[in-house]
């Protein structure tokens, strides 16, 4: 029941994933941020198994990170894209992992750019993708209100479509979802939207 | 649902008089859902030589990079291009290295050979090369398409009514198959030129 989906704007390219970290019928947290920093420019937006897609996407930020001190600049987001599809098809044949991956980022030359990359390794640069049960929701509405260049106050009233839509259609749908941005100011988290909130530890 | 099956795709190559034409759909889909509608499914190797690879998007992206890396080395080597009869072996060759864990793949080969003389092949998943003189079909809408290139096609058509044939045949076999569609990209290929189009038939 994760949802991940993710579009690119005028400027910048927007993902949005659940939160929730979910164990058969049991939540265990509704607040896991399933969506990594891969380096100043780049977000890679995750779901499928637990631990393959905190192990893979770390994997992949650690490599992306050891090319950038190697070779004293960073990868491009086609690069990275491709870089992690070629691990996903070594692995895949051998011991795949289970994950889909959104890869956004942002370069200078190239701008907002936005991968699309299957856990059977299939590689393909789109302007709006997702992933999981939410996918058949969200893609719907992506393609209705969707178009080339929306501004950020559209891309992100686009966003709450997509997730008032997976919240009232989709069954066990997830209650709290995190949206992150790159764009040339670098990548960040951009808002949480949450109805249910975790409550806090008390501390001894 | 087989596995060659999962993407969905449809591919078609036929020969005229001193060109070829070969033509694909632009669905990338997960089963019953359309992930994209711009995929590329032929590739160029060299100016006189194109391969499409149906099947599972995920081998035929991998597939192409091994061939891609085979045919610069050969260029380096022999300073020259492959020839289409020699690159159809090479292919062959490289399927069956993976006999019994296969890329799901089936390819279609076309290019101009010595004296530009056309030439198109497809092969199996495991390489079986099936030469013609006419033309090859592959992907799940394979069926059909052998029915409409059947009655739609004459030997010596010129580039233009090449065009015309292959494209009729292409939508109307795709206009048949769920898996495959969102319109055709042909290439035209004669001894002085490429020509590169883009079809608009049933956006479903």
């Amino acid at each position: 029941m994760e949802c991940v989906f993710g579009l690119v704007g005028n400027g910048f390219a927007i993902v949005v994933a659940d939160s929730s970290a979910v164990h058969s019928i049991l939540v265990h947290k509704s607040n896991e941020d399933k969506i990594m920093l891969l380096d100043s420019h780049k977000l890679i937006a995750a779901s499928g198994e637990p631990g393959d897609r905190v192990q893979f996407t770390e994997y992949i930020q650690k490599n992306v990170a050891l090319y950038q001190f190697r070779n004293g600049i960073p990868l491009t987001t086609a690069a990275a894209a491709n870089f992690t599809r070629g691990e996903l098809a070594t692995a895949l044949r051998k011991n795949p992992y289970t994950v889909n991956i959104l890869l956004a980022g942002y370069d200078k030359e190239a701008g907002p750019e936005l991968y699309y990359i299957d856990y059977i390794a299939t590689l393909h640069k789109l302007e709006k993708g997702a992933f999981g049960y939410g996918s058949y929701f969200s893609l719907s509405m992506m393609d209705r209100h969707y178009h080339s260049g929306m501004s950020l106050e559209e891309a992100i009233g686009l966003v709450d479509k997509c997730i008032m839509e997976i919240r009232s259609r989709l069954v066990v749908a997830p209650p709290n979802f995190v949206i992150k941005i790159v764009d040339k100011d670098g990548a960040r988290e951009y808002a949480w939207r949450e109805s249910v909130k975790d409550t806090p530890v008390p501390s001894a | 649902m087989s596995i060659f099956e999962y993407n969905g795709s449809a591919l078609v190559a036929m020969v005229g008089k001193n060109c070829f034409a070969i033509a694909s759909d632009r669905r990338l889909g997960v089963q019953l859902q359309t992930i994209a509608t711009d995929f590329q499914r032929i590739s160029k190797i060299h100016d006189k030589l194109f391969i499409g690879l149906s099947g599972l998007a995920t081998d035929a992206q991998t597939l192409y990079q091994r061939l891609v890396f085979r045919h610069k080395l050969y260029q380096l080597r022999e300073e020259r291009d492959m020839k289409p009869e020699t690159f159809a072996s090479l292919v062959s060759a490289i399927l069956y290295e993976k006999r019994f864990g296969p890329y799901f793949c089936q390819p279609v080969i076309a290019g101009l050979g010595d004296e530009d003389k056309p030439f198109i092949c497809t092969m199996d998943s495991i390489g079986a090369k099936e030469l013609a003189k006419d033309f090859v079909v592959a992907g799940t809408a394979s069926e059909s398409l052998y029915g409409a290139c059947e009655s739609m096609f004459k030997p010596d058509m010129e580039p233009e009514e090449l065009f015309e044939t292959i494209s009729q045949a292409l939508l109307s076999s795709v206009d048949r198959d769920c898996l495959s569609g969102w319109g055709g990209h042909v290439y035209v290929v004669t001894p002085i030129e490429v020509k590169e189009r883009i079809l608009k038939g049933r956006m479903d």
